[in-house]
């Protein structure tokens, strides 16, 4: 005779895995008093020549460091080693973003408590990434003005595991007829409230407050990433 | 080829082998939530499912997902309301934007269905 199965109840996130490996990263990022900023975007919308800009605006007054996630080859970190900080490239491979065991590994070499800054740069997409905690206390999500102003409603979920929205080559807004107010509307449509900077990196529009930004965010960072919030369960 | 779902598909059998491995027993099905804002789409995970469980513990078992409805908290009628989609997060009463997403995200492994 046959019995009913029986049913165990589990409640457990999926990517129960990474988010523990996140929430060390996360305790870890805290004790050695290094803030960490991740970036996140399609292929193509600027983030590595945004964030070699970063760094180099940086690196004066703070200790800053980079990883930068890619699928193949290792051009990123040649350019953004351009800067003068350390660099780091995680080749993923097939694989279409970073996950938390990935930045763990990088980072195994570096003696963290020597930074004020780690930038994490995540493999050019829009959608897998969103899923991944990396314990990172910001996450920014490049959407650039050649790509027009769809892109929040076309991945809402990339924007909402963001924090901060940049819009990125504002230098070619007038070329490319970017609607900078429908833009702004879907981000809000997506995501209410979401705080959305403007920037060029090319010709240095907007970097000076983004920096300002980041200084001020660094020396206020309770405010949790979003992206530690499915963590939590 | 969703290779999204796939590594998704593989946390999961990961998670579920462990947990059957605990409770010591053949997994009939697994019960799962994933919201809208989970990023997954359910038919990509359900064949990745497949792929990722072959020739594992959990080859043959049934992976059944359970739909989980975005809903935001709104500030202004200081109630949650469940919203039709994800491109407009707002009240459904009063239209003014959420000020919280309560629930949409989830990736969830709920139970498993034990042979007895």
């Amino acid at each position: 005779m046959t019995q009913e199965p029986r049913l165990v109840e589990v409640r457990k996130n999926i990517l129960k895995h990474n988010d523990v490996v996140a929430r060390e990263l996360r305790d870890e990022f805290r004790r050695s008093n290094v803030f960490v900023v991740s970036l996140v975007s399609s292929p193509g919308s600027g983030k590595t020549t945004f964030l070699e800009k970063i760094l180099t605006l940086l690196r004066p007054n703070y200790r800053v460091a980079a990883l930068v996630g890619d699928l193949a080859t290792e051009n990123d970190a040649q350019r953004l080693a351009r800067s003068g900080a350390p660099v780091k490239q995680i080749v993923t491979g097939t694989l279409c973003h970073l996950e938390a065991s990935m930045v763990r590994k990088a980072l195994q070499p570096w003696d963290i408590t020597q930074l004020d800054f780690l930038f994490i740069e995540n493999v050019g997409n829009l959608v897998c990434p969103s899923s991944y905690d990396l314990g990172e206390n910001l996450r920014l999500v490049l959407t650039s003005v050649t790509e027009g102003e769809d892109k929040p409603l076309k991945y809402p979920t990339i924007f909402n595991s963001a924090d901060v929205a940049v819009l990125t080559k504002m230098d070619l807004s007038r070329a490319v007829d970017f609607d900078e107010t429908t833009a702004l509307a879907n981000i809000e449509a997506v995501r209410p409230g979401m705080q959305v900077l403007r920037v060029s990196a090319k010709t240095g529009l907007g970097m000076k407050e983004f920096i300002d930004f980041l200084g001020l965010r660094r020396a206020a960072p309770q405010e949790m990433s979003v992206a530690s919030e499915t963590a939590e369960s | 080829m969703a290779m999204h779902e796939l590594s998704i598909a593989m946390s999961l059998v990961d998670l579920a082998s462990e947990e059957a491995e605990r409770i010591q027993g053949r997994v009939i099905a697994l019960h799962i939530k994933v919201g809208p804002l989970s990023g997954v789409f359910k038919d990509a995970l359900l064949s990745s499912y497949e792929m990722a469980s072959y020739d594992t513990f959990l080859q043959g078992s049934q992976l059944m997902i359970e739909d989980v409805p975005i809903v935001i908290y709104c500030p202004r009628c200081r109630a949650e309301r469940t919203v039709g989609s994800m491109q407009l997060l707002c009240c459904s009463v009063c239209s003014a934007p959420a000020s919280k997403i309560m629930s949409g995200k989830e990736l969830e492994l709920v139970s498993l269905e034990i042979e007895s």
